[in-house]
């Protein structure tokens, strides 16, 4: 049977309704060691407090709900084993955003810049559904497969020191999601997105910390899909201003 | 939102980057092995100001002093506004200045040999 260990899980509290700011609140949690930092928090909801607020839904890494700074390092709570802590663990909300209570972050600013490099397909051009699938071979996929993966959990934008510092940066995951959909060859929208994704606040924000690719917990790798755009941007530019006579 | 001009400097920088990468280990190790005696030949002044009177000799000169002197003004600028320093724009005219300045006197200085 599992080992036992009590942990002081500290964890950010805040209610915007009686709080002027937030505090940190500690449970003693008794914790399994197969646990992870989420299986402590539903304990603390189940059997000490009912007042804590947090997201969480799958506990499999698949929905991204679950995103905390945990010690000090954006993770999902569902990945992080407790058996790689020490019996303190701090619990905060994601780095980087407003507090909308406890550890609930508000999003809408994510939510807001992902829409706006239209993260879907764009056709190149109509085709009847008579017309057939579009086909695509393993190649193509293998091109944008790895950028697919992102599950919107946000820790790039914790971990990034860029969207800190400037608010307005398009950020690490939208763009990786713009450069997924440009690189798929059944899609026709990249100078819909190239609008969005090269400007100052798009991808020329990014300075290549390489933070958001350390802690995305599905290995995306943002950082080397951002650096791909930049040279693809950088294409673009020259083309536009030197060889203007060539069509894109 | 217009679309950003960054690509000309980032453009310098990321072939900077990669031009210094490759050369300016080797130059830094040949510099070291004349310091301490091992100069062959080819390191004489005579042959080094033959490559340097060469047209193909100024264009590699060029390349390598004027790619690594935007790559270092690009990744200057950076740096300051990673430290939090809030005036980009003072920024980057100062430091593409002195690069621009560097390119200016390598041209000249290239050309008067």
């Amino acid at each position: 049977m599992s080992e036992e260990r009590q942990i002081q899980l500290e964890v950010l509290r805040y209610n915007p309704e009686t709080d002027s700011q937030p505090r940190y609140q500690t449970y003693t949690v008794p914790c399994v060691n197969e646990w992870v930092v989420l299986d402590a928090l539903n304990y603390v909801k189940e059997n000490l407090d009912p007042t804590l607020s947090y997201r969480w839904s799958c506990h499999m890494a698949v929905c991204g709900s679950c995103g905390y700074m945990i010690n000090g390092e954006p993770k999902l709570g569902c990945k992080a084993f407790i058996h790689e802590y020490g019996d303190h663990i701090r619990v905060e909300p994601l780095a980087n955003f407003p507090i909308e209570r406890d550890l609930v972050t508000v999003v809408e600013d994510f939510i807001a810049k992902l829409a706006s490099v239209k993260p879907y397909l764009i056709p190149k051009e109509d085709k009847p559904i008579s017309a057939g699938e579009f086909k695509q071979t393993p190649a193509e996929l293998k091109k944008f497969k790895q950028y697919t993966l992102c599950i919107n959990c946000m820790l790039c934008y914790a971990a990034c020191p860029q969207y800190g510092l400037v608010p307005e940066f398009l950020g690490p995951a939208a763009i990786s999601m713009a450069h997924r959909y440009n690189q798929d060859s059944r899609d026709g929208g990249r100078d819909q997105r190239q609008e969005v994704i090269a400007t100052d606040e798009g991808v020329w924000e990014c300075s290549f910390v390489g933070a958001c690719s350390e802690v995305c917990p599905k290995h995306v790798d943002p950082a080397g899909a951002l650096q791909q755009v930049k040279v693809a941007s950088t294409i673009d530019w020259y083309k536009e201003h030197l060889m203007p006579w060539v069509k894109k | 939102m217009a679309k950003s001009n960054k690509p000309i400097f980032w453009g310098l920088f990321a072939a900077g980057g990669t031009v210094t990468a490759f050369v300016t280990p080797v130059l830094v190790l040949l510099t070291l092995f004349a310091a301490m005696g091992f100069s062959p030949d080819l390191f004489t002044y005579e042959a080094l100001r033959g490559f340097a009177a060469h047209w193909l000799g100024k264009l590699i000169i060029l390349g390598v002093i004027v790619l690594s002197l935007w790559h270092a003004a690009h990744r200057l600028r950076v740096t300051v506004h990673d430290f939090g320093v809030r005036a980009d724009t003072v920024v980057a005219y100062v430091v593409y200045g002195i690069a621009g300045l560097g390119t200016l006197m390598t041209i000249i200085y290239l050309l008067r040999i």
